[in-house]
Parts: C-alpha cells; sequence; structure tokens
C-alpha cells in the first residue's frame, strides 16, 4: 500500500549562507494493508521529516514514494490532494483549523470532503468524539481554546472519521490519559483490522508494542547520526 | 479532465516596467489557488489580466465556458467577457466598495446580478437576495439599508453575496480579507469555505497573508518582480520552501 525506493532528502538553506543539510538517504521500505509499522530513532534522526515527505508535506529531492499505486515524488498538486482526501490520512501533532468553526464541523469535515451528507457525517462525527470522552457541551465551541490533550483528542477524531486505506499517525498518545490512549489504540487496531496500512511515531514504548508489527530505524538512514 | 482555466504566457508590460511575465498554470474544477508575493511582485496585475480588467501584451487565458467549452477569454469579443463576468465569473474586490453599488439597498445590490441574467421576477429577486444576505450572515432585516450603513466587515460580506448569487463556476478575489479585523477574517473564511466546498467553486486568491492561503488555498504560487518563482500545494510551498524568495517570505511572519 505505501512503498519507499531510495527516498533523498536535503534542505537548502539560501538565507542562512546556502547551507545544504542532508536529513534523510536513501529510504526503502514498504507497509502492506492491515500492517502498522513504527518508525524509531532519537530526537532528529528525521521520524517526522519522514512521514511528512510520505504526506507531500515535504519535498522529496530523490527515488519514489508509491501510495495505492501514485508516486507523490512526481503528481500533480491537484492529485496529491484527491489522494489526500480519499486514500491516505494524516494525524499530526497539531491541530490546526479556522477558528470559529464548532468542533462536531472539524471532525466531520473530511466526511463532507468526501461528499457525504452533513447529517450522515455529523453522526460519525458525535460517535467518535464520545468515543474519545469529549463532553457534549464543547461539540459546539471552536477547538482553539480546549487544553492541549483535549485539541490533540479532536484531531485523533478528525483523522479517523473516514477509513482512510492508508494512515500516517505523528506521535498519536502523547499526552493522553490511560483512558483515552486505550481508545485511541483500539482505533489503531480496528483500523488495522480492516486493512489500513499504517505508519506511526510513538515515544510510548508499550503503545509501540502493542500494535505495531515492525520498527524501522530512521536513524539508520541519517547522515552524519549512524553509530 | 479539462481544467476550468488554462492560462499560458500571460505577460503585462507597464512602459519598461514588467507588470507580470510569461505566467502559465491549469485550474481545475473545485480547487482553490493561491498567489503571495509582496507588494508590487505583479500580483494584482496578474490577476486582473486574467479577469478581463487588464489587457495584456500577451498569453492565453483559456476558460471553459458552459455552452461552447474552452475558448480564449483575450480575444473574445468584449459583450461575449462582459457575459461571462456576470454569469460564471465573479470578481471579489479588497475594498468592497469597488465590488458594490453605494447608493443602491443591499437587496439591489444582490437583486442587480440576478436581473442582468434576464431574471425579472421582483418577488423571485427579492427572495433569493434575501436568501443570499441570510447566507453571508447579514440580518434580513437589513435587506432595504445601503451599503453606506453597514460595516467593513457587512460591506465584504454583501459584495460576496452579490458575486455568488448567480452562482459562478470561478472566482477571483483580490486580497478579500484584507483590511478587516482579526475576527471578522475569520468569520469570512468560514464562510468562503463552506462555499466553496458546497458550490463546488474554483477561485484565485490574491493576498499577501500567508494564513489565508493556508486555510483557503489547495495550491500556491509564489510571485517575484512579475514573475512566479516557485508553485505548489499549499502546505508543501509553507513548510517545505524551496526557492530563497519563498524561504524569506515564510520566515519573515511573525508568530503570534
Amino acid at each position: 500500500m505505501i512503498e519507499l525506493k531510495n527516498v533523498s532528502k536535503t534542505f537548502t538553506l539560501h538565507n542562512q549562507g546556502s547551507a545544504v543539510i542532508e536529513v534523510i538517504s536513501d529510504v526503502s521500505f514498504a507497509v502492506a494493508p492491515g500492517e502498522c509499522v513504527a518508525l524509531t530513532g532519537a530526537s532528529g534522526a528525521g521520524k517526522s521529516t519522514l512521514m511528512r515527505m510520505i504526506y507531500g508535506n515535504y519535498l522529496t529531492q530523490a527515488g519514489e514514494i508509491r501510495i495505492g499505486g501514485l508516486d507523490i515524488v512526481r503528481s500533480e498538486p491537484r492529485d496529491i490532494i484527491k489522494l489526500r482526501r480519499d486514500v491516505l490520512g494524516y494525524v499530526s501533532q497539531f491541530l490546526r483549523v479556522v477558528p470559529r468553526v464548532p468542533t462536531l464541523d472539524v471532525v466531520a469535515e473530511p466526511l463532507r470532503a468526501l461528499g457525504v451528507p452533513a447529517d450522515e457525517a455529523q453522526d460519525r462525527a458525535s460517535a467518535l468524539l464520545t468515543q474519545l470522552n469529549i463532553p457534549e457541551r464543547l461539540w459546539s465551541l471552536s477547538p482553539t481554546t480546549f487544553s492541549g490533550g483535549e485539541q490533540q483528542r479532536v484531531n485523533i477524531a478528525r483523522g479517523f472519521a473516514h477509513s482512510y486505506p492508508a494512515m500516517l499517525l505523528d506521535e498519536p498518545t502523547a499526552s493522553l490519559d490511560a483512558a483515552n490512549r486505550e481508545v485511541v489504540l483500539s482505533l489503531i487496531e480496528d483500523a488495522k483490522a480492516r486493512g489500513a496500512a499504517i505508519i506511526g511515531i510513538f515515544h510510548d514504548e508499550a503503545a509501540r508494542t502493542r500494535v505495531c508489527d515492525r520498527e524501522i530505524d530512521v536513524g539508520r538512514f541519517t547522515p552524519g547520526m549512524a553509530a | 479532465m479539462t481544467p476550468l482555466l488554462s492560462v499560458q504566457g500571460i505577460t503585462k508590460r507597464y512602459g519598461p516596467h514588467i507588470g507580470c511575465a510569461d505566467v502559465s498554470f491549469d485550474l481545475y474544477p473545485g480547487e482553490v489557488m493561491g498567489i503571495v508575493g509582496e507588494s508590487g511582485s505583479g500580483k494584482s496585475t496578474l490577476l486582473n489580466c486574467m479577469a478581463g480588467h487588464l489587457t495584456p501584451d500577451a498569453g492565453q487565458v483559456v476558460f471553459d465556458t458552459r455552452t461552447d467549452g474552452p475558448r480564449d477569454t483575450i480575444t473574445m469579443s468584449e459583450p461575449e467577457r462582459r457575459m461571462l463576468g456576470r454569469t460564471d465569473w465573479a470578481f471579489v474586490h479588497q475594498h468592497a466598495r469597488d465590488g458594490l453599488r453605494m447608493g443602491v439597498s443591499a437587496g439591489g445590490n444582490v437583486g442587480e446580478r440576478l436581473m442582468a441574467v434576464g431574471e425579472r421576477h421582483y418577488g423571485d429577486i427579492r427572495d433569493k437576495a434575501t436568501d443570499w444576505l441570510g447566507r453571508v450572515e447579514i440580518d434580513a432585516s437589513r435587506v432595504d439599508d445601503r451599503p453606506t450603513t453597514f460595516s467593513g466587515g457587512m460591506q465584504q460580506r454583501l459584495q460576496i453575496a452579490r458575486n455568488l448569487v448567480t452562482g459562478p463556476r470561478l472566482v477571483f478575489m483580490d486580497e478579500p480579507t484584507g483590511g478587516l479585523d482579526v475576527s471578522v477574517q475569520a468569520r469570512l473564511l468560514d464562510l468562503l469555505r463552506g462555499l466553496v466546498r458546497d458550490m463546488g467553486l474554483s477561485a484565485i486568491i490574491v493576498t499577501h497573508d500567508l494564513a489565508v492561503v493556508r486555510l483557503l488555498a489547495d495550491r500556491l504560487m509564489v510571485m517575484k518582480l512579475g514573475r512566479v518563482v516557485e508553485a505548489g500545494l499549499t502546505d508543501q510551498v509553507l513548510d517545505d520552501p524551496q526557492h530563497a524568495y519563498s524561504q524569506l517570505l515564510v520566515s519573515s511572519v511573525l508568530q503570534v
């Protein structure tokens, strides 16, 4: 489902003496449907960078990243937009929303973008928010004023609203209490069971052991960091 | 898929100065494209060339018309282009007063565009106008008031209602949230996003506000001195800019 072949990335900082920083070099791996793979490595090893490259958020200088047959390194923006709408979900560490939009609509939005009718999308959003223990009195408020943990749960609800065949999860259990952590882990297990290919970053070792089938040490691909 | 708008080699000079030079891109149905750059980068010149307000010195602006398929709007006759401007195209000006008739009531401003496309039944026109005032969150009781009695944010929302009432397929926007205070901006962004999604609109938005394009645009073009220096997915250009100027632009934003 997700396949990386000889993927490399450099950052060129034009305004800081044109410094060229090699961050990732020659990564190859594949994730099959129903499989969850953890990216591991020390801080700064490039885990989030690699994940952002797979999402098309960072540009990849060399290699191929195929998701469901589409090579996102060589795709037009509109193909990537379509891929993100239908196929590839991403739960980032930060919630970014238009201010003033109610939480329920924020969570329902990925479904609305797919053409799901408003009431059906809101039903799904309500179910997820309930499952993630966001009190109903908060649903009509914008999540911009919520606590960190609440924002993260809204972000997760939004990420799981549509059953994406491929998912990227950046620290989905960080800053959650035990009960909510359990909910998130079971959401991940459900997604695996329905055949989603998942790549995750988990600092929570117990969570990683529980949901991930394999680990990939990104440090191996970081020039200058290999021990 | 046929692009809704295909822009090829648009160039506009002001005497020896370059307004914009050799700009080309395709815009597909449902896509929102942002154009950013500092003042004088040529983004408004480009927008005005595309919308038919300025005649470019070179290039084509091919629009996929409902009746005749792709047509170059630059070489099209003036009446045809005007008709497009009243039906399939909409233009939202930075200053609402440039896009509104200030001496006519709010309802009249919205109704006028309907009459321009042939609606004649007064009751229908008034109903539609009232409906659209509601959609842009202007109270129905203000339908007979002139825009001069409206706040800046209300005027901008009225301008949007006036533009969208005829169900256009392509909207050109020049700094639509410029000059509005931030709470009003958020409200307008929310409104525009909902309209784009529900009506399947395509839009080209010129702005210098990177936060606005991040929330509104799928794609982004960065302009400098009349030329496009970088283009791509909005979040990719903002989070991993490749060109020196884009990097400077992104790193210059003050954090709140």
